[in-house]
This record gives C-alpha cells, structure tokens and sequence, in this order.
C-alpha cells in the first residue's frame, strides 16, 4: 500500500521538476533539473517494478545491515580517484596554462574544476568514506542493527544525488562563492534532508543499543553529525532570487558574512575532516592493532576538548581584515590551544600500538594508518603555527596554506580512509583476507612520496612567494610584480603535479587490489557454529 | 541594552563560567575513583560483536556496564 503514495510522490517529483527545467532561468539549474527528473523517474520504475510483488517477511534483526556500507566502499573509492583526478589536472594547468583549453573555456577552466576538486575529495569521498564507515562502526559497536530500516539507502542514495548535483552545477556556473560551500541553494536543501535523515539513522541505532555504553568512536562521528548540520543550514542562510535559477542572495553581509563563512570553513576541517575521523581512528586502529586504544580517559577528554575549542578558531581566516582584532586574536588563542587536543589525540592513536610495534613490519595497512596519524599530528602543528597573526602575515594568500591543507588531506584524510578501506572489503565481502599485501605496500610508498612532494614544493613555493611579496628596495619601493612571482614558482608547480600523479597512481592500485580481492580472494569458511546469512 | 551588548556581556561572563565549569568538571570526573576499571571494560567494546548484533534478551542484567564477564 505505501507503494502507492511513493509511487504518487515519485511521479510529481518527476513532473514538477520538468516543470522546473521548462522554465529554468540558466544552464545549472537546467541541468539539475533534468538530473532530478531522472532521478525521480529511475526510483518510480524502481519501485513500481517492486509493487504487488509477493514479499517474504524476513526478520533482519538478528544481521547488521552491510549492503549500504558495501555501497558506500564503492563509492568511496570511485569517487575518491575521481577528486585525485581532477585534483592532479587543476594542478598541471596551473603549471601549464594551455591546459585551459580554449574549446572548453567557461567549463572546464581552472576557476570552475577548483571547486568540483576539492567538493569531490571532502565531500565526495571524505563524505561517503564518513557515511560508510559510521554505519559500520555504530552497529558494531551499538551491537544493533541500523535503524530505519532503508533510511540509510536513502541517505547513500540521496548524498551521491547532492554530490551529482553540486558537481553538474558548478561546471556550468552555478556557486555562491563560499568556499566549501559552493552549492546553491536547492542543492543545499536537499542536502540539509539527507543529512537530517543521516542523523536519524545514526541516532536511532545509538538509541537501541544492546552495548550499555556509548563507545568514544561514536561521540566523535555524532559530535560531527550535529555539527556539520548547523554549520551547512547557518552558512547557507540565503533567499533564491527565482525559483527557477540557480542564483540566491546571502542572507549576511560584509564582514558578518565572512564571519560566518570561515566559522563554517574552519569547523567543516574541524567536525568533518577531523572529527569525523577521528571517529575511524578510534574504531578501526584499534581494530587493525588488536589491541585496545591506548587510554580510554584520554580519548573522553581528546573528544570534549576537541568540541570545545574547535567552534572558536575559525577567525584566523580573517587576520588582517575588517574583523575586530578582539576576534581575530580570540581565533588565534584558541587554534594554538588546539594543539593539546590535537597532540593528545595523536599520541592516543600512535600508543594504541605500544607492544605491538612489530606490525609495521609486517601489516602494511596499520603503517598506513600510523602514517595517517603522523600527518595528523604534523598538520596539526602546522595550522596553530600559521595562524598565529605574525606567521599568517607571510603565510596568507599563499601557496604554504595549500600545502598545509594537503599534508592535511592527502596524509591525514586520505590515508586513515585508505587503511579503513583496506580494513572494511575483506569483511564487507566475506574474503579471507586482501588480494596482495605488496599491492599495499606500493600504494603506501606512491602516496606518501606524493604527499612529501607536494608539501615540500609548497613550503618552498609558499615562503619565497611571500617574502618576494614584501621585499621592498632601498628606497622602499617593492622589488616584484606579481607576474615575477607566478613565473618564479614554475617548477615547483611541476613537482607538486607529479606529487599529484604519484598519489593517484597509489588510489588506482588500491581501486585494483580491492576489486580483486572481491573476486578472486579465497572466501571465509563458514563457521560451524554459525547459520549462514540467507 | 541592545541585542549585541547583552549577548557579548552575557557571552564573556555567565556563558563562559558555565562552559568552564562543564570541562573541568568532565576533566574531574574522568578521572574518578573506580573509573578505571569501567574504562577497561568500555575500550574493549569493539572486539565484541564484530559478525552479528547481540541477541534480543541480552544486556538487560546490568545497566551500567561494569561486569567483565566477556574479557
């Protein structure tokens, strides 16, 4: 019977939004429009294919529910190659400005590929790395299956739709110009839906929990739930000026809008690049090592400090600014003070393998998280010191904070997913065990020299450009025109693009070693005290 | 008083108390006397029930979650 009302719902979803693309006021909104129509249309076949049909009543409950995180290790993956992708490309046409081709101007152009890289790789997968792992790690350690029922495909579902739109969108120019939060604003409300039913599903699992206690792993991936479902709905606060275009007007304004904006920036590397994985550091380290994390009141007070002055650093975006300088200096007090949180946190995760320090000879997979926490801890050093007004006074607006962002990303980020990867297939698909560890080693050893060149090429790019913006002669005139400084960083723009090749060649052989330790690894023996899942 | 003053005052004075208070406290209470032995317990969490979720009748002995009876 519900069927029906879906199927009801489907088809004006279907209608209205042909509507929408009838009277589009621009070639983004078309676009998604259209995706929206067929989105709509693909689920009402779907389902009316379904209706009527005799279904077997199963009962679940005795099983975690797996073929949505299975979904989202695939899209995890797939979506990861492709941000490294478009990533490596932005970075040679910065190199090579012919890269811009001229048949492709107005869409394939480094001002429209910079936002589909770094929405494709955060959002993408860090996102759907962020969704899949959760729903593994909270029925796990809940010891319940996910509640819900198929609430959690339609998060997966509805979050590739977000990331489809918003990628389709920003190459035909649709953006409201806030970094990290560049989709517009039907784009942003589709997502604050998903998002909410994402924090359903997780709370709910939370809620019927047969584990007494809430394990830390989950504190930090609710903390980041909540956190990134304010932060997106307050930074997103704007009025469409149609209801058919893509462009909307922000609700805050001047310096107030900038406020919020890096209040939003500084807390999406806080709650979902951070947070959030630290959730699978808590989890999946532990779990890798064998042994239990190192100390448990630690990461109590890791998470509650974390939450507490993570919210205040965001104002070191903005030194040297209209912003008061009282704001200014409080982001700067509270990002240095992060340190103790963050290195709390790094020394949580590393000692989890004291006594069983021989596993980085042997398991190339936990080095590879050990290594994740090495560039934790080692971008978290970073960013204090940048923010500091007097270093951020040479860093600002140069090529250093890209670096900073990628030791960040590519090693903290990336290779804690990559290890929770390598961790989740073999038990996600039932296989005894990877299909090639030295696979994992080449992976380990391409992306960390890739990271290596692409922060060392912007250290030293980064620096040298800012003190060529200062320099100043004799006579206190400066000595660089800004075009001097573009041309003197060319070959490090050349390293930092093979820094880029290295990494994606490594994300290619994990997508290979994956695909076949799904096909070919030797399956788990089914157990003789265990009935089999079917 | 105007929106922007009151909410600074209040920002810097009461608020500020409050969540100063909240940290410590939870810094205090972590390290609790007895904590220890419910921690050990609680980091041991996922190694528990890694294939299925615990069946329907189990957990209701004790709410509180200090018993070791699985490690």
């Amino acid at each position: 019977m519900s069927n029906y009302f879906k199927l009801i719902v489907l088809g004006v979803i279907t209608l209205l939004a042909l509507i929408a693309a009838n009277n589009a006021r621009d070639a983004a909104y078309l676009a998604n429009a259209l995706t929206v129509a067929l989105a709509a249309a693909a689920v009402f076949l779907w389902v009316l294919r379904n209706t009527d049909e005799p279904v077997a009543r199963v009962d679940l409950s005795g099983e975690y529910l797996d073929g949505v995180v299975r979904a989202g290790v695939v899209a995890t993956a797939l979506w990861g190659v492709v941000g490294f992708l478009v990533g490596t490309f932005i970075a040679f046409q910065l190199a090579f400005p012919e890269l811009n081709f001229e048949w492709a101007e107005g869409y394939a152009n480094f001002g429209r590929l910079r936002q589909l890289h770094t929405s494709a790789v955060i959002f993408a997968f860090g996102g759907n790395a962020l969704i899949a792992t959760s729903l593994y790690v909270v029925q796990r350690t809940a010891a319940a299956r996910l509640w819900g029922g198929n609430l959690a495909w339609f998060v997966f579902w509805g979050y590739q739709l977000f990331i489809v739109l918003a990628a389709t969108g920003y190459l035909l120019g649709a953006t409201q110009s806030k970094e990290y939060a560049e989709p517009e604003w039907y784009a942003d409300w589709w997502l604050t839906v998903v998002w909410l039913s994402y924090l359903a599903v997780f709370v709910g699992t939370l809620v019927k929990r047969r584990e007494p206690h809430i394990y830390v792993a989950n504190w930090f991936y609710l903390g980041f739930i909540i956190t990134v479902a304010m932060l997106h709905v307050v930074n997103n606060l704007s009025i469409p000026v149609s209801i058919f275009g893509s462009k909307s007007v922000q609700v805050f304004s001047g310096v107030q809008d900038a406020m919020v904006q890096w209040w939003y920036g500084h807390n999406a590397v806080g709650f979902f690049l951070t947070a959030g994985f630290l959730g699978m550091m808590y989890y999946f380290v532990p779990k890798q090592a064998e042994r239990p994390v190192y100390s448990y009141k630690l990461s109590i007070i890791h998470f509650w400090a974390l939450i507490f002055l993570y919210i205040w650093a965001g104002p070191h975006h903005l030194h040297y600014t209209a912003l008061p300088d009282w704001a200014s200096t409080l982001g700067m007090v509270f990002s240095i003070i992060l340190w103790m949180p963050s290195w709390g946190g790094m020394i949580n995760g590393l000692m989890t393998l004291s006594g069983a320090w021989d596993k980085l000879r042997t398991d190339p997979v936990i080095r590879m998280m050990v290594i994740s926490i090495g560039f934790y801890g080692m971008s978290t050093f970073e960013g204090p010191m940048m923010s500091i007004r007097a270093v951020n006074s040479l860093s600002h607006y140069t090529d250093w904070t890209i670096g900073h962002v990628h030791s960040g990303a590519l090693g903290w980020n990336g290779m804690i997913t990559f290890g929770a990867l390598y961790f989740l297939v073999p038990r996600l698909w039932n296989r005894e065990r990877l299909y090639s560890l030295s696979l994992v080693s080449w992976h380990f050893w391409l992306a960390t020299i890739g990271i290596i060149l692409y922060a060392a090429s912007m250290w030293v790019t980064g620096i040298m450009e800012g003190l060529m913006w200062r320099e100043v002669d004799a006579n206190g005139f400066l000595v660089n025109s800004f075009a001097d400084t573009v041309a003197a960083k060319f070959p490090m723009y050349v390293v930092r693009g093979l820094g880029g090749v290295l990494f994606l060649s490594g994300a290619l052989i994990m997508c290979y070693n994956l695909y076949m330790t799904v096909r070919r690894s030797p399956a788990v023996a089914a157990g003789n005290s265990a009935v089999p899942a079917e | 008083m105007e929106t922007y003053s009151f909410l600074r005052q209040f920002a810097d004075s009461w608020m500020l108390l409050a969540l100063f208070v909240f940290f410590v406290g939870m810094v205090v209470w972590v390290f609790r006397p007895g904590g220890s032995k419910r921690y050990e317990n609680q980091r041991n969490i996922p190694f528990r029930h890694e294939d299925k979720p615990a069946p329907d009748d189990a957990g209701g002995d004790d709410d509180d979650g200090d018993d070791a009876k699985e490690k």
